[in-house]
């Protein structure tokens, strides 16, 4: 008897109480929105933050309040549909991204200053002398972009990271990973990349790699829409202005300014 | 009568304070000690919690758990009884002044079980105070949570611009900062003998 009591006391305050929440809850029951849920599973829900807000959750609560439809950029046409379908908008375009690696100082141009073996990643390599390569701008390629990256878009080849075009969807995850900012979103249809970014001058970036842009400005000249600069000794595309018209790509001797193959 | 609950108060306040001289409710004083404004909701929302609680929990003892002889379960049941107030508290203030709930929003849950909400009410039976004794005293620890957490935070943005070796940085500094706190609200014992 000793042991029932309490057990049959808890027991029924345990009831009591779980009746009480399930009442009160009932009578106080906060209508949320039913297109919320909805939104919630239309969304990719990788959290990638691309859109701006803090996850999938945080931006289908600010579509229900009035946001734009179309800033999932992993989630591409089809979320966008579905958005506004489900809010009954017009469907916006949304501008397909990928992101693109400024460097091609693969082990095959460039050279090592020391052997690393340390935490095998870019943060911690960079931390002794920016990283085991001579030059201290590239790609460190330990792929600290590669674990981020939620599609599997990444892949270190040669020692330098390599992003798939086709399996990137634009969400800048990578971006904001790389410690020396060598990722960059452009627009799908506009494929023409400077694959440096070397802020050594031209002299010394030549000799530690034959990958370099040397700031030599022959692209500046050559563009017709001005969308191409040289600035800290490296060409920059400014993609607002670029026509994808490719005579910076003809005009450098080094082959630094590419047009990727989709 | 008065002077009774004054000396009550004082002893909850300053003398016995709840983070700094019994170590309860650290995890929030440490946690949610970042910013003033913080502390503040913090603070509010606990004098709220165990002003409540203690309303609540005093009843379940006297007229429940004492007839029945099972007063020595009083940790198991004041536990559920606070949690179980907290959730109705939280639904109803969701449906009633949204504003409130969202000012409170994430500290309310945060509360449920914290050991110093828990510690109040159990002291209460400790000590054998009256409801009204009880009532006077949850409130005091409420007061004593809220001054030694924006004390605190007050102590903890200084620290921010502060010129700090570097391995001292962030946790070693906060608790070595807090040990400092403590030290000085020692100097408030033996105030009744």
């Amino acid at each position: 008897m000793d042991y029932i009591l309490p057990v049959l006391v808890f027991a029924t305050i345990g009831a009591v109480a779980g009746i009480l929440l399930t009442v009160v809850s009932k009578i106080f029951e906060v209508k949320t929105d039913e297109r919320l849920e909805m939104l919630q599973e239309t969304l990719p829900n990788i959290n990638c933050g691309a859109c701006g807000y803090s996850g999938c959750g945080d931006y289908a609560q600010a579509v229900l309040g009035g946001e734009d439809c179309n800033l999932c950029k992993p989630g591409g046409e089809n979320v966008v549909k579905k958005l506004s379908s489900i809010m009954d908008v017009e469907e916006k375009k949304s501008e397909i991204v990928k992101a693109f690696v400024k460097c091609g100082g693969d082990c095959n141009v460039t050279a090592k200053k020391y052997v690393y073996k340390g935490i095998q990643s870019c943060r911690a390599s960079n931390q002794f002398y920016s990283g085991s390569k001579v030059c201290t701008n590239g790609c460190l390629g330990f792929g600290d972009c590669v674990n981020v990256c939620p599609e599997g878009a990444i892949c270190i080849d040669n020692e330098i990271a390599v992003i798939n075009p086709i399996k990137c969807v634009g969400c800048g995850l990578c971006v904001k990973t790389c410690p020396n900012n060598l990722i960059v979103i452009r627009p799908e249809h506009q494929n023409v990349e400077v694959v440096c970014s070397s802020t050594d001058i031209g002299k010394v970036t030549r000799a530690i790699c034959r990958n370099g842009c040397i700031g030599c400005k022959m692209c500046e000249r050559k563009c017709p829409v001005n969308a191409i600069k040289v600035e800290n000794n490296f060409a920059i595309i400014d993609y607002s202005k670029c026509t994808n018209c490719g005579e910076c790509v003809e005009a450098c001797k080094f082959g630094v300014i590419k047009k990727s193959s989709i | 009568m008065i002077k009774n609950l004054i000396i009550i108060m004082i002893t909850a306040v300053l003398v016995d304070n709840v983070v700094l001289s019994q170590f309860k409710g650290i995890c929030p004083f440490l946690g949610v000690s970042k910013k003033i404004k913080n502390s503040l909701g913090m603070g509010l929302a606990v004098i709220f919690v165990m002003v409540c609680a203690t309303l609540v929990t005093y009843p379940v003892y006297k007229f429940l758990l004492i007839p029945l002889e099972v007063d020595y379960l009083k940790t198991i049941a004041f536990i559920l009884v606070i949690a179980l107030f907290v959730q109705i508290v939280e639904i109803i203030l969701k449906k009633m002044i949204p504003p409130l709930y969202k000012a409170l929003g994430i500290y309310l849950p945060l509360i449920t079980t914290n050991c110093a909400v828990l510690g109040v009410t159990i002291s209460n039976i400790d000590h054998q105070y009256t409801l009204v004794q009880s009532l006077v005293n949850a409130f005091g620890t409420g007061l004593a949570f809220t001054l030694a957490l924006l004390l605190f935070s007050g102590v903890r943005s200084k620290i921010e611009y502060a010129d700090i070796p570097e391995t001292f940085k962030g946790v070693p500094a906060t608790l070595i900062a807090a040990a400092i706190v403590s030290l000085s609200f020692m100097g408030f014992s033996g105030l009744f003998a």
